[in-house]
């Protein structure tokens, strides 16, 4: 420990900290926009957090600035105070200011550091550096208007999944971050999670919206049937002010209910059908001689890492669509079959925690006689957004349950889709039986849970045989493993990988997690938030009466009456997918 | 976009390999590179990437960050007029508008016949020598106006020769 004084104030601070970390300990939370999450992206670049302290020649960035014994630090200074508003100042001056317009309003990070620096309005009005606008890809939007140049996407994106698809590019006033090139993301090797958009400050880097394809089905008068997935409940709330992992299912039920939707379905119906097929597709691998590991297909952003990056393990895939995916082409099938309606008088609108399903629903391979499964899809940001313009009161709606025809029950196995080791703990539940013939007596595989990025592996014992899984999120922890099933050294069966680090929880499409818009959380929130929200779907499971997929009474219906049985001619035409490799910078 | 033979490809590998024990290698590598192909397209920027790990949106940022390297061919004489400071004051930039003016190109750009590229270049470390102007490495001092027709002259008779 060594002593500081902040604003003449005595405190001992553990060494080693930088002059903004200190403060926070000693409860100030100094302006700052480039530093972010402890050192992920510490570029020192945007110069907000601009402090006096002793020692230091003229002012330091409190962000790259350690703390020395001794040392006094001043922030409110009208040195310091003014220093902070001219470097917001020159932020907005390169800055589009169509706040109004802006998706991040009201979660903008740049707006707030204005208001608090007080940064006057054309304080350096001149020439702006020249732009680039990128809505070519489904999922991801890039409008250099709005970046301040700050590095956190890049950060996080060689952070989460080295892979670097955003770097700096030029120099001086020509600065941009971009894709190389200055590409767009559809044209360069992105996976489209949206891991870049959970850490943008500004408006600069935001998921495609589809809302408006929403209000457009609505008043065509089509059938517009809306799925939600299990991470949505548990980020969703965030949005309306409850604290991080407040599991609000029933009243985004009402909520969607209350936005015209003419029928509302958990997507939980479809990962237990995914459990089904992917369960019954492993046994046959492990049976019959077939390529293993086998490796879990749900999150497409790590179908998009593996076209590009591993086309030759693509056998490794499981051939099944993502559970969304799944209920899209039953709804338009099935469903539309028993409710007398045409597939085509029919739009599927999923609510997902994720961007890189608006990528996955637009794929080819995924299509069934032409027709998309989905045809539209909403992060939980977007979802708020319709209900904060409906003027509905989320906070005061009643709890309400999902509707329960042909596809209303769902299990607890399926509600654990979201989150690391989720798709792996629900398909050992359906493959214990599968061999064994009865249930596993613990229910729960305590072995393969998680909330974080990094490497689970477990030895999994049913009657004598052994499997041997693997868990990983992330790409950059997915590599590990992928390189051992090139090299021949992989010692598993099963693989589950998910490509944001955590899952689903932490999904590009999730409610941002900014210590400064959640001044009722504690400090490490950004340390805690995922383990919350996985926190949330779990007690869900547990809540539930039946929770393994191969018991829910509407998935047996669906296949005596429909699909016959897991893995038939109909189900592959209907629920599985094929993949192909993809060159990275195409032109 | 073009295909890279598999000779370059090793050629490229073989560059890498040479820094593979540095801990910032990437602008040694890029120099190398730079002098051996007279630019870096991104093809290039891709083998480099998978051989040494670092994206290539990196490397991109840095080959555009610095002057000395090229995304395009340069021509067989890069003429570099500096612009650092002693020779700006010195009427610099009268010089390089008279290469610009006479070869009809402009700083960055190369002429149609592949001879010669124009670059303004920041201090060259010449100020003694200022206006200095580089051409592959050879600096003339105290250059005057009605000196460049000179230069270009002598440049254009040596022709494509080596």
């Amino acid at each position: 420990m060594i002593n500081i004084k902040i604003e003449g104030v005595p405190y001992q601070v553990k060494e080693g900290l930088t002059i903004l970390e200190a403060a926070k300990a000693c409860g100030y939370e100094i302006p700052s926009l480039c530093a972010f999450n402890h050192g992920e992206c510490n570029s020192g670049s945007c110069r907000v957090c601009l402090v006096e302290a002793t020692g230091a020649r003229g002012l330091v960035a409190s962000c790259v600035y350690p703390v020395s014994e001794g040392m006094e630090i001043r922030i409110s200074t009208p040195k310091a105070v003014e220093a902070r508003r001219r470097s917001v100042e020159l932020l907005l001056s390169n800055h589009n200011q169509n706040c109004q317009q802006c998706d991040k309003n009201g979660k903008c990070e740049l707006l707030h550091v204005a208001n608090i620096t007080g940064a006057r309005e054309g304080a350096f009005a001149g020439e702006k550096t020249e732009v680039f606008y990128d809505d070519v890809a489904p999922a991801l939007v890039r409008d250099t208007s709005k970046c301040i140049l700050c590095g956190r996407c890049i950060a996080r994106c060689a952070n989460a999944h080295g892979l670097g698809i955003l770097g700096f590019e030029n120099r001086g006033f020509h600065t941009i971050v971009a894709p190389a090139e200055n590409r767009s993301f559809a044209d360069s090797p992105c996976i489209q999670c949206g891991q870049c958009v959970t850490v943008c400050p500004t408006g600069a880097l935001m998921e495609k919206s589809e809302i408006d394809k929403i209000d457009e089905a609505m008043r065509a008068g089509k059938h517009v049937i809306v799925q939600a997935a299990p991470a949505v409940r548990a980020s969703l709330g965030e949005e309306f002010g409850y604290p991080v992992g407040t599991p609000v299912t029933g009243k985004m039920i009402a909520a969607l209910r209350r936005l015209g939707f003419e029928r509302v379905y958990d997507v939980n119906f479809g990962a237990d059908l995914t459990i089904m097929e992917e369960g019954t597709e492993l046994l046959g691998r492990l049976t019959k001689g077939g390529v293993l590991p086998m490796i879990t297909s749900c999150s497409p952003g790590w179908i998009n890492y593996a076209e590009y990056n591993y086309g030759d393990l693509l056998p490794h895939l499981s051939s099944c669509k993502s559970p969304h995916q799944m209920q899209g082409a039953i709804i338009k099938s099935y469903w539309a079959q028993q409710k007398g309606i045409a597939p085509e008088d029919i739009f599927v609108v999923s609510i997902m925690p994720c961007v890189a399903k608006k990528f996955e629903k637009e794929r080819e391979q995924e299509k069934v006689n032409g027709i998309p499964d989905v045809d539209a899809v909403l992060t939980t940001r977007e979802l708020a957004r319709m209900i904060r313009r409906s003027g509905m009161l989320f906070n005061r709606l009643p709890d309400e349950d999902w509707d329960q025809d042909i596809m209303g029950d769902y299990t607890g196995a399926g509600v654990i889709f979201g989150v690391t080791g989720g798709v792996m703990e629900a398909a050992l539940r359906t493959v214990y039986f599968k061999l064994t013939g009865k249930e596993y007596g613990k229910i729960v595989f305590e072995e393969v849970r998680g909330h974080d990025a990094g490497i689970r592996e477990a030895s999994i014992d049913i009657n004598g045989t052994v499997v041997n899984v693997a868990i990983a999120s992330g790409m950059k922890s997915a590599s590990v493993l992928l390189d051992e099933i090139r090299a021949g050294t992989s010692k598993y069966q099963f693989i589950e990988i998910m490509g944001c680090p955590g899952g689903c929880i932490n999904g590009g499409g999730q409610s941002y997690v900014r210590p400064a818009f959640l001044p009722n959380e504690e400090d490490d929130i950004l340390d805690t938030y995922k383990e919350k929200r996985a926190k949330a779907l779990y007690s869900e499971d547990e809540r539930q009466v039946i929770r393994q997929s191969h018991n829910n009474p509407q998935i047996k219906e669906l296949y005596e009456k429909f699909l016959g049985e897991p893995n038939s001619h109909l189900s592959h035409e209907l629920l599985h997918t094929t993949y192909a490799a993809r060159e990275g910078f195409n032109d | 976009m073009i295909k890279l033979s598999p000779v370059a490809v090793a050629k490229i590998e073989a560059i890498c390999d040479r820094y593979a024990a540095e801990q910032t290698p990437l602008i040694m590598i890029l120099s190398d590179v730079q002098k051996e192909y007279g630019y870096i397209p991104l093809e290039v920027q891709e083998v480099i990437s998978k051989r040494t790990g670092i994206s290539v949106a990196e490397i991109y940022g840095v080959v555009t960050f610095y002057s000395l390297f090229s995304l395009e061919p340069k021509g067989k004489y890069v003429i570099g007029c500096c612009l650092g400071t002693a020779c700006f004051v010195k009427g610099a930039q009268n010089i390089i508008d008279k290469f610009c003016e006479i070869l009809g190109i402009q700083p960055g750009q190369t002429t149609p016949d592949g001879l010669f590229s124009i670059d303004a270049l920041r201090c060259i470390g010449a100020c003694a020598a200022a206006p200095a102007v580089s051409i592959n490495g050879q600096v003339y001092a105290r250059v005057k106006v009605d000196d460049v027709p000179n230069i270009i002259k002598s440049y254009r008779e040596k022709g494509g020769a080596a």
